[in-house]
């Protein structure tokens, strides 16, 4: 069953009287439960990509479904809910809030955007904390574990909403070969364990690899796709 | 709302020396403003007190026209017995009116036998007057504090500059409305101390004796002084007196009476005036203060964390939640300076009634100041506070509240 829909999808951008256009017509499927990556170069449209199905951004053309919702109809608002309840975001830099532990990063979007009872949070965060093996740093500040560790927490806050779909936008990139690997290796795990649909976007060759269905992006246009086993997870 | 107000809190934390400088810019202008008012509203109400509790009175009843003439203390513009016995009827009807005083105005010759000079005088009954104005009797220097038939009080200059002492016999020597001259001597009972304002240095004889020394076959009434129970329900009491009192009128169909109250009469109402005037411009002035701070802080705070309000933009963050969440920050700016204010201000009140500072007040000297602040004072400038600072950070948490998620991640 597919997740995510494009059909001809374009995205245009105007500064000024400079037209660029990061996505020339793309179309493609993400299977539920999949793990996906897109790939290319700086300026591929990767990244764009990333921010339409993530409901961060309205295609200019074409069409994009997700999770059965016509990015193109949500407003700031109802985008803020969907996003909220159905897509779990990872950033390059990991963007943990500084005045928050560990515990309480995971715990923001049950608390602020779902509104969820105590207890059911307590369940929800300590499960993740030890499925990412944070368990044991949870009352420390961002700045005060790794880079590795607060990517660890950052995959922990976007599977706390129990999201369909988790988007990670060079996930790695400002992480050490080791620790880039053990981070996409707990996506992974996260996706075995979870159910959830991972899309990722890297140009690191070594991390490519590590995807089941691999798409290939070159000046917005969709050059190739590969697929390892049947690019779904049952 | 309790996670909103401990995230608001930390990042509050967070820029600690900056957090301080503005909690203490908000603080010292509601310090400012408390000891302003306390200090400002004591002197205006001991000033109001001594003028009208020593000798004008809250309100006064004359015949019409009267005041405009009433430098010269026209004999022939009192009010007879029969329309002081109308005005007397609605006095006693009016709820607000606690006690009035018939009074006798007049200009004579004061002689100890060796110098004469002019006095104006009152012709009083102790008792109404007594209760009509009530610091009276503390304003006698000298002497008893009552006035019996044959008796003066006199000013405190005047007997100074006359040389006369409690005790001494002086003649009033003074022209009625006929022209004709009487005279009559008295005993010094009492010196009075002078007071500021219209007033302060006549003296008081008793009321017979006025009627004596004036000829008068009845009662000719100069003016009725009047005290309210509630100094606060001035405006209220006079208000219903002047609709009634100026509805009388005499055969010609004309008003009879006029009725004014001690703002009319007395230069220094305007002094008060001016006195609130301040006390506004230094609230405005504080709202300035709490404005600029409040706003300049929050608006670095937004631009500081674009990044961070992409992020929970992104994650999906309502925008009413991200605008709470800077409201709240500088809710709290708001309410920490306005609680530190007041403690700190009713401490700094409470150590200026401790010093006894004295002040003058035109003749008057060694007045104490008692400064005090109304808690509705104190809830007011609390109130002016918080919601300035939850205005002046309106601006800033909108802005963070429109931003698009996609603009703030990728700002640098």
């Amino acid at each position: 069953m597919s997740l995510v829909i494009a059909e001809q999808v374009r995205k245009l951008y105007r500064s000024g009287e400079t037209e660029v256009e990061a996505l020339r017509g793309i179309s493609f499927q993400i299977n539920s439960g999949s793990f996906v990556s897109f790939v290319g170069p700086s300026g591929s449209g990767k990244t764009t990509l990333l921010n339409l199905i993530g409901c961060l951004d309205a295609p200019t053309a074409g069409k994009l479904m997700v999770a059965d919702t016509d990015v193109a109809t949500l407003n700031r608002t109802s985008g803020a809910a969907f996003r909220g309840s159905e897509i779990g975001f990872i950033f390059q830099d990991f963007n943990l809030l500084p005045v928050l532990s560990v515990y309480e990063n995971i715990e923001y979007p049950l608390l602020m955007i779902q509104r969820t009872a105590e207890a059911e949070r307590r369940k929800r965060v300590m499960t993740l904390l030890e499925a990412v093996g944070m368990a044991d740093q949870a009352l420390k500040r961002p700045d005060q574990i790794s880079g590795g560790q607060k990517q660890r927490v950052a995959v922990a806050r976007a599977l706390i909403t129990n999201p369909k779909l988790v988007l990670a936008d060079e996930p790695t990139a400002n992480l050490d070969h080791a620790t880039a690997f053990m981070v996409i290796n707990l996506m992974k795990q996260m996706r075995d364990q979870f159910g959830t649909t991972f899309v990722f976007s890297t140009h690191d060759p070594r991390i490519v690899g590590e995807a089941e269905v691999i798409h290939h992006l070159e000046d917005g246009l969709l050059k190739e796709s590969e697929q390892k086993g049947d690019g779904s997870h049952d | 709302m309790t996670s909103v107000f401990k995230i608001a809190l930390r990042n509050l934390l967070r820029y600690k020396r900056r957090t301080a400088l503005t909690a203490t810019l908000v603080t010292l202008g509601v310090i400012f403003v408390l000891v302003f008012t306390s200090i400002a509203g004591s002197f205006k109400q001991m000033m109001i007190s001594q003028i009208t509790d020593s000798m004008l009175g809250h309100l006064q009843i004359h015949r019409k026209g009267y005041v405009a003439a009433i430098e010269s203390l026209p004999l022939n513009m009192n009010m007879k017995q029969a329309g002081f016995d109308k005005l007397e009827k609605l006095l006693k009807q009016e709820q607000g009116v606690a006690a009035y005083s018939p009074r006798i105005k007049f200009g004579g010759m004061f002689s100890n036998f060796m110098e004469t000079t002019n006095i104006r005088l009152n012709g009083i009954d102790p008792q109404k007057e007594f209760a009509t104005v009530p610091l009276l009797p503390d304003r006698i220097i000298s002497g008893e504090k009552s006035l019996k038939k044959g008796e003066i009080l006199v000013p405190e200059l005047l007997a100074r500059g006359m040389n006369i002492k409690v005790g001494d016999t002086v003649v009033i020597v003074a022209t009625n409305q006929n022209g004709s001259v009487n005279g009559k001597q008295f005993r010094i009972s009492g010196i009075l101390e002078s007071a500021t304002g219209p007033g302060g240095r006549d003296g008081y004889v008793h009321f017979d004796d006025a009627i004596e020394l004036l000829r008068m076959e009845q009662p000719e009434i100069s003016e009725v002084a009047v005290r309210l129970k509630k100094f606060s329900a001035l405006n209220k009491v006079a208000k219903s007196l002047r609709q009634v009192v100026e509805a009388e009128k005499n055969p010609m169909g004309k008003p009879l009476f006029e009725l004014h109250s001690w703002e009319d009469l007395s230069p220094f109402a305007k002094v008060a005036k001016m006195l609130n005037l301040m006390t506004v411009f230094i609230k405005v002035m504080l709202i300035a203060i709490v404005l600029v701070s409040i706003m300049n802080v929050m608006i670095m705070a937004v631009f500081e964390r674009i990044r961070e309000i992409g992020t929970i933009a992104a994650i999906g963050t309502p925008p009413a939640t991200i605008c709470s969440l800077f409201l709240v920050e500088g809710l709290c700016l708001g309410l920490f300076g306005a609680v530190l204010g007041n403690l700190i201000g009713i401490i700094i009140i409470g150590i200026v009634n401790l010093l006894h500072i004295t002040f003058s007040f035109g003749q008057q000297t060694g007045l104490i100041l008692k400064a005090s602040i109304a808690p509705a004072d104190i809830l007011m400038v609390s109130v002016i506070v918080v919601i300035v600072s939850v205005l002046a950070t309106l601006q800033p948490a909108i802005k963070a509240s429109k931003m698009e998620p996609i603009d703030a991640l990728r700002h640098v």
